[in-house]
């Protein structure tokens, strides 16, 4: 007889197995969700066209403003800022909307959900796991251009690319919220990929355009403006890096004009608020649904 | 132990579990039993807490719907089929799902040892077979020897032979005192693991009885004890379970489930393969301590 046979020969315990606290089963997962991602074939392709990109972008904006090379670092830190609204967002969209529907459809959810762990631990550990890797990309990414420019001797601004991993790991934690409400709301995780695609495109193109047409064909307030403008996490980030940088708004026209005008120094909280509402609004509404939704 | 009261489940317009009430007493072993569709596994779904039903279920005293992570702290689950990460580890799942349950796993190995997964603790879990993924699932289920067992249809996707280790090890491993909830539409499951029968159909309970009389009923008690050479003990073995027989080795022959209008299909299949037959007993499914039966009846 083996040592569990005996063991499972011997009185059953039959009393309430008390399980693990939510904040020890939210740590075990994020874990796991971070080890998963960590290895999987996203993170190292993203991570690699991020610094790629980064490295190219710095190089070219040098090229452009007369440089012989690489730029300096508060040179490519704005030239980043444009990389980032378009790989970061698409980044966290898609990681956050392969989690739960590709899970679901591999049966693995169920099974997880079998374990005693709550639907809500489940969600935020996979959530944090998802946002671990996302940083770990991003500083990797960023710093693997930090560490070139550095190495070429052109380090002249490593707060303002700190800054920004800080900037842009807040605009993905606001994607990655958006990702998850997507998982949970597809049956599929192809479904659930290709709308948050659609979602990225929306955001990064559709929205500006909208904007621009918008204006022009309603003769739209410039308050109204910036109210639909803030309502987009990826202006409210290029807004926030841009006013970092310069302490101003006006390169962004009258909108800027407005929100230096209207908010002064308070502009930074209203940023910060529409981030913060970005990465909780769309993960509580996706608690709510995964609450009620069956696994499988 | 579990408490089953006026629950229904319905998909759209489908009832798939049709006001259904079941009380199972702590160290009862009760398999669910009807052909697919019946609503077996949604039944165990609902027990878990995957779906959302109306009724009650009670686990241990606590409310699935309200308290579903503390009664599924009493449950041990085994699924039809594994659903893992392909990546993940054998040993490290081990590891994750004991922490999940509030358990530190020392070694790995040793819990692997007991399903007959030792030395596998290193591979990835796309490498195991269907059959290790299932065993798998089982010490992974056993973590922490929890009060109630839940099966759902695990032997489902495993070969003749793979079933009647699989079924074996449950056995073995299930032991006296624990409460299981099976579902299965496979009698030598039933009459091995169940002391109770419940046939469901379309969604309700058609009929409860004891795992004795729910086989008498489907004429389906023989088993045969072959004694044959060790040399050629094992295949033999392959043979017939090549044959469709739920065979398996014990000391000195095979042992052979049979139906009642089959005994003397064995004899043929081991004549065709010249693999000479020493004596022959037929003997009761009590005697043997195992099922009695090759065929996937149904009821």
């Amino acid at each position: 007889m083996t040592a569990h046979a005996a063991s499972t020969a011997r009185a059953l315990d039959t009393r309430p197995a008390r399980p693990p606290a939510m904040p020890a089963n939210v740590l075990t997962i994020a874990l796991r969700e971070l080890r998963d991602a960590v290895r999987s074939r996203w993170f190292l392709l993203y991570t690699l066209a991020f610094a790629a990109l980064g490295l190219g972008v710095s190089y070219v904006s040098a090229l452009g403003s007369g440089g012989a090379g690489l730029s300096g670092f508060g040179r490519t830190t704005a030239g980043l800022v444009n990389l980032v609204l378009l790989v970061v967002p698409l980044m966290a969209l898609t990681a956050g909307a392969g989690s739960i529907a590709s899970d679901r459809e591999r049966g693995i959810l169920a099974y997880l959900l079998a374990q005693p762990v709550s639907r809500f631990e489940v969600l935020l550990g996979k959530y944090f796991g998802l946002a671990g890797a996302l940083l770990a990309c991003l500083c990797l990414g960023v710093g693997a251009c930090a560490l070139v420019l550095a190495l070429k001797g052109e380090a002249t601004r490593p707060a303002a690319m700190l800054w920004l991993v800080g900037l842009a790991f807040g605009l993905s934690l606001g994607m990655l919220s958006l990702g998850m409400l997507v998982s949970v709301l597809a049956r599929r995780a192809s479904v659930a990929v290709g709308t948050a695609i659609f979602l990225w495109l929306a955001l990064v193109f559709v929205s500006d355009l909208g904007l621009m047409a918008g204006a022009l064909a309603f003769r739209l307030r410039i308050e109204t403006l910036f109210a639909l403008a803030t309502a987009n996490p990826l202006q409210v980030f290029k807004f926030w890096s841009l006013h970092s940088a310069d302490a101003t708004l006006d390169v962004l026209g009258p909108a800027g004009l407005y929100a230096v005008d209207t908010f002064g120094d308070h502009v930074v909280w209203l940023f910060t608020s529409v981030l913060a509402a970005w990465a909780v609004v769309p993960l509580a509404i996706a608690a709510v649904i995964f609450s009620r939704r069956a696994p499988v | 132990m579990i408490r089953i009261d006026s629950v229904t489940k319905r998909f759209g317009r489908a009832t798939a579990v049709d006001n259904v009430s079941l009380d199972i007493p702590a160290g009862d072993s009760v398999a669910l039993w009807g052909v697919n569709g019946a609503g077996k596994t949604t039944l165990i779904r609902c027990v878990l807490g995957l779906y959302r039903f109306s009724g009650r279920i009670e686990v241990g005293g606590h409310d699935v719907g309200r308290r579903g992570k503390r009664a599924r702290a009493l449950i041990g689950y085994v699924p039809q089929e594994l659903g893992f990460h392909d990546e993940l580890g054998v040993a490290e799942a081990v590891r994750y799902f004991a922490l999940l349950r509030g358990l530190r796993v020392r070694s790995a190995e040793s819990v692997l040892d007991d399903v007959g997964l030792a030395g596998h603790g290193g591979k990835r879990v796309r490498e195991l077979s269907g059959g290790m993924k299932q065993r798998l699932a089982l010490a992974i289920a056993m973590l922490g020897n929890p009060p109630v067992l839940v099966l759902d249809e695990v032997t489902a996707s495993l070969d003749a032979c793979g079933r009647g280790e699989f079924v074996g090890l449950l056995s073995r491993l299930s032991g006296a005192g624990r409460t299981i909830l099976f579902a299965s539409h496979r009698i030598e499951e039933v009459t091995t693991l169940a002391r109770r029968v419940v046939v469901l159909e379309a969604g309700r309970i058609g009929a409860q009885t004891d795992s004795e009389t729910f086989a008498e009923s489907l004429g389906l008690h023989s088993m045969l004890h072959l004694t044959i050479r060790e040399s050629t003990r094992r295949l033999a073995l392959e043979h017939l379970c090549a044959s469709g027989f739920a065979a398996r080795m014990n000391g000195v022959g095979l042992l052979v489930p049979v139906a009642r209008e089959q005994k003397a299909a064995p004899f043929r299949v081991l004549a065709e393969a010249r693999i000479a037959i020493d004596d022959f007993e037929l003997i009761a499914a009590d005697a043997a301590g195992a099922p009695a039966h090759t065929q996937e009846a149904q009821p």
